[in-house]
């Protein structure tokens, strides 16, 4: 317990991924099987207790302490699970601390009376930073800032291979994860990856530098399609096996039941997840109702109905296509499609051009319906075999040009390692009007990158030199009609959102351009940005 | 029967002593004050007279120069001066290098004045001397029950494995420049880490002065880059105090690892607020269980409870039946959070 419990603090406090990766191989490599493995589970997600209950944890506190002087210490640190990890009064004499393992097992043969009795005397065995990492794991939530492919990624780090292959097995391995740990250490042989409905990894798209690299290549080699703004996932059925994986490979299935009642094939299959209405695409707003829920009930699969516009075709029955060429692919990916006829799945069409020039205008002037709501092209070669990975050549992505606006910088924060010392993280805003009828600025974004090292010095000055106001490691920013720092930010998309006060979100904002010389109350309106909206 | 409100009493300017006409840890100048330790909250200049002793005094000439006070007076742990009927006399209190409690017995009554304190040990300076005393008073700048401090030892070992996990990183302690930062050096020694430390310019003469009492602090270097490369700082641990870390001068260093030495490290919204990334809870204050566990031990018949959060310490001492009031003394702030 004691070394997941220092794992789980360092990961909280630690916001950078190589970081993170550095804590989790250590942490793999230095600790012995069955804890590491349980961890690992904890980690990807794979271990879901909800064995205590906020209210329960209160109630044993406060049969052990005064009322009020809990009272002044839960108001003081403002989380349950952390103020009782500080405050617990252990009693003496407790057995030593458990470790992770050991919880795990308990845990899956008690019963809920047996639990409560069981986590008091863990919490009186454990110190402070064990009883935060033991109460956050029973109440389902570690919140430490790490992805299941982050904790996979640090895996790979460990053993050395590429996290593909951690992927590629990841399916057919259960919790404490022995055999896998066997292979990364070299004790034993690659874990066999045949489950019938395992993920395989993901070929990526390089994003094509239009400049230098169609001179280098032939139009003739590369088919197009659109590249649907939606999300990539991978869905299985392999003898009645129906899987539903994001492109890192995780099981997405039971956010969306209505799909994987449709997955009417025997194959795999590689597409986009849309909202798909009509055999229409829906924006990708509506696509974000439906993701990041773990479960999803009628009236919202009746409202965002999900489907799968299909690029490749991995697996026709027991046959392994991916060493195919892509355009024999492409064929058998039409015939199979066709001949599922599922309601939910449709192809994605091939966007016909006979030179890069064409192309060039189709990115620019997608036509009408669907295409106009792509996020750019896709180009493959069409003797491309499907790889894992991202590798250079076979498979370009070519975006549209983003949108931009001129937005004035409202509140700097300080960034982390490299950029410690300075204030990188910008909040920055556009025009409205307020409940005075005067103009006032909005927030309407974040963004921490697009600027070069040069610029960022220019920026943090900018930032030190007409602070008005500090609130912890945020600085509120001289900003108003006459006076102010003008961003011009570039982002994807733009959405309503209900959480910002301005009512918009943007897709991927980014600083593309510093303009110092655009007065402040030239910058953009909230007008201009409620326009673009999906 | 006169009350010990006789003996001593707050007053605008800090704890007066009536009888012996002199002021404890006084937040203006005043005529003659009792100063028990050199954080600048407590040690102010301008005193006519100061009582303190000898490594305090130090401390006040190190940082405000010769003339910080009219005259001085040292007084050695435990000796004893008397004046007016009112005996005085300083015992050690644990908090930083010269600390002390200022013991007062007069009209019959034994009143301990605790300035700040701890109990665990520090190898900078004198453990904490408890006594029986009619009436405590005492700071609870840790005084919720949520400040439960962990070993300084395993603190100092999450510090020394970082530097192995992340030997590219400059490691940059936030400690307070007076009594903090000479602690987390010697803790780094006694863990037998034997490296160069770097330390801010701030901290050069402060740990001259330890050094010049003893206390020994290794192999020292200050932290500036006329002569040092930024890569000479990589896996290097540097102590500076809190508010440089957030600052421009934290930039001379590689891929800065902020960490902060502090026992407000213990409640980690105060970590992120700061956007430390190693917290070490270490503190030179007491936390809750050596606050009541030595009040329960010096037995007074009367708390009184000068700076902090004091309410949960007053419900505290209405559970223990402890007759507790709070002074709410203004002009004690925690330097630079450096608890």
């Amino acid at each position: 317990m004691r070394a997941f419990a220092s794992l789980l603090d360092r990961l909280a406090f630690t916001p950078q991924r190589n970081g993170k990766l550095v804590l989790m191989r250590d942490y793999m490599r230095d600790t012995p099987d069955p804890e590491r493995g349980w961890t690992l589970a904890a980690l990807t997600g794979g271990l879901s207790f909800d064995a205590a209950k906020p209210a329960f944890i209160r109630k044993a506190v406060e049969a052990r302490m005064d009322a009020q002087l809990f009272a002044l210490s839960y108001d003081y640190v403002g989380d349950l699970a952390e103020t009782v990890a500080l405050v617990w009064p252990a009693r003496p004499g407790a057995n030593r601390e458990p470790e992770l393992s050991e919880v795990i097992d308990a845990l899956s043969s008690a019963t809920r009376a047996q639990v409560q009795k069981l986590l008091e005397g863990w919490l009186d065995a454990a110190d402070a930073d064990g009883r935060w990492a033991l109460l956050k794991l029973l109440t389902g939530g570690l919140r430490v800032g790490v992805s299941a492919r982050l904790a996979k990624q640090a895996l790979a780090d460990m053993g050395g291979v590429a996290v593909a292959e951690i992927e590629e097995v990841w399916h057919s391995q259960h919790p404490p994860y022995e055999d896998l740990f066997a292979w990364l250490e070299k004790r034993s042989a690659k874990p066999v990856a045949g489950a019938s409905g395992r993920f395989r990894p993901v070929m990526l798209a390089q994003a094509i530098d239009a400049e230098k690299d169609f001179a280098n290549y032939d139009a003739a080699d590369y088919a197009a399609e659109w590249k649907w703004d939606g999300i990539r996932v991978q869905a299985a059925n392999e003898g009645g096996e129906k899987r539903l994986y994001s492109r890192t490979g995780d099981d997405i299935g039971k956010s969306f039941p209505d799909l994987l009642d449709f997955l009417n094939f025997d194959g795999v299959i590689d597409g986009e997840l849309l909202v798909l209405r009509g055999g229409k695409v829906e924006s990708f707003g509506d696509l974000q109702q439906r993701l990041n829920r773990k479960t999803a009930d009628a009236k919202l699969i009746a409202q965002f109905p999900a489907g799968i516009r299909a690029y490749d075709l991995l697996m026709e029955g027991d046959a392994d296509l991916r060493a195919l060429p892509f355009r024999e692919r492409r064929k058998r990916l039409e015939a199979f499609v066709a001949a599922a006829a599922s309601p939910r799945i449709d192809l994605s069409p091939l966007q016909p051009f006979a030179s890069w020039d064409e192309l060039a205008r189709l990115r620019a002037h997608p036509p009408a319906g669907d295409p106009a709501l792509a996020e750019g092209l896709m180009l493959k070669r069409w003797d491309s075999i499907y790889e894992a990975g991202r590798p250079k050549g076979p498979w370009f992505k070519w975006k549209r040009d983003p949108h931009l606006i001129d937005a004035v910088l409202m509140y700097a924060q300080r960034g982390h390692g490299k950029r410690s010392g300075y204030y990188s993280d910008y909040t920055f805003g556009v025009w409205r009007e307020d409940a005075n009828g005067d103009r006032a600025l909005t927030p309407v974004g974040k963004a921490y990158f697009g600027f070069t090292d040069e610029e960022l010095k220019q920026i943090d000055k900018f930032v030190r030199d007409n602070t008005v106001d500090r609130f912890g490691p945020v600085r509120v920013v001289k900003a108003n009609r006459d006076f102010g720092l003008v961003f011009e930010v570039a982002f994807e998309g733009l959405q309503r959102s209900t959480r910002h006060k301005s009512g918009v979100a943007m897709r991927f904002p980014r600083i593309n351009r510093l303009r110092w010389d655009k007065p402040a109350r030239d910058a953009d309106e909230l007008a201009t940005l409620e326009k673009m909206l999906e | 029967m006169p009350k010990p409100e006789s003996v001593l009493c707050p007053s605008p300017a800090g704890l007066y002593c009536p009888p012996g006409d002199f002021y404890i840890d006084p937040t203006r100048p005043v005529a003659r004050a009792v100063i028990t330790h050199g954080h600048a909250d407590h040690a102010r200049s301008g005193h006519g007279a100061v009582i303190a002793t000898m490594e305090t005094l130090a401390i006040m000439a190190a940082r405000y120069g010769e003339n910080f006070a009219g005259k001085t007076e040292a007084l050695a742990y435990g000796e004893k001066v008397s004046r007016s009927g009112v005996e005085l006399s300083l015992l050690p209190a644990g908090h930083i290098l010269g600390s002390a409690q200022a013991v007062v017995r007069a009209k019959g009554f034994t009143i301990v004045v605790s300035g700040d304190y701890k109990r665990r040990r520090d190898l900078t300076c004198v453990p904490f001397e408890p006594v029986g005393c009619d009436v405590f008073v005492t700071e609870a700048t840790f005084g919720i029950p949520v400040f439960n401090f962990p070993e300084d030892r395993d603190e100092i070992a999450r510090l020394v494995k970082s530097l192995a996990q992340f030997p590219e990183r400059t490691h940059l302690v936030g400690a307070y420049a007076l009594g903090k930062a000479q602690r987390v050096i010697t803790l780094l020694r006694a863990a037998g880490y034997d490296r160069t430390i770097f330390v801010h310019g701030a901290m050069e003469s402060l740990n001259a002065l330890y050094a010049r009492f003893g206390v020994g602090l290794g192999p020292i270097e200050p932290a500036t880059v006329e002569k040092t490369k930024k890569k000479d700082f990589a896996g290097a641990v540097v102590i500076a105090p809190p508010s440089a870390i957030d600052d421009r001068w934290s930039r001379r260093f590689n891929d800065p690892l902020p960490a902060f030495a502090s026992g407000w490290m213990r409640v980690r919204a105060r970590a992120r607020q700061r956007q430390v990334e190693l917290p070490l809870v270490i503190s030179d204050h007491a936390d809750w269980n050596e606050l009541t566990s030595t009040i329960k031990q010096v037995a007074p018949g009367e708390l009184w409870i000068t700076h902090g959060n004091e309410e949960a310490l007053l419900r505290w001492s209405e559970l223990e039946g402890i007759k507790a009031r709070a002074l709410s003394l203004v002009g004690y702030e925690d330097e630079g959070g450096g608890g």
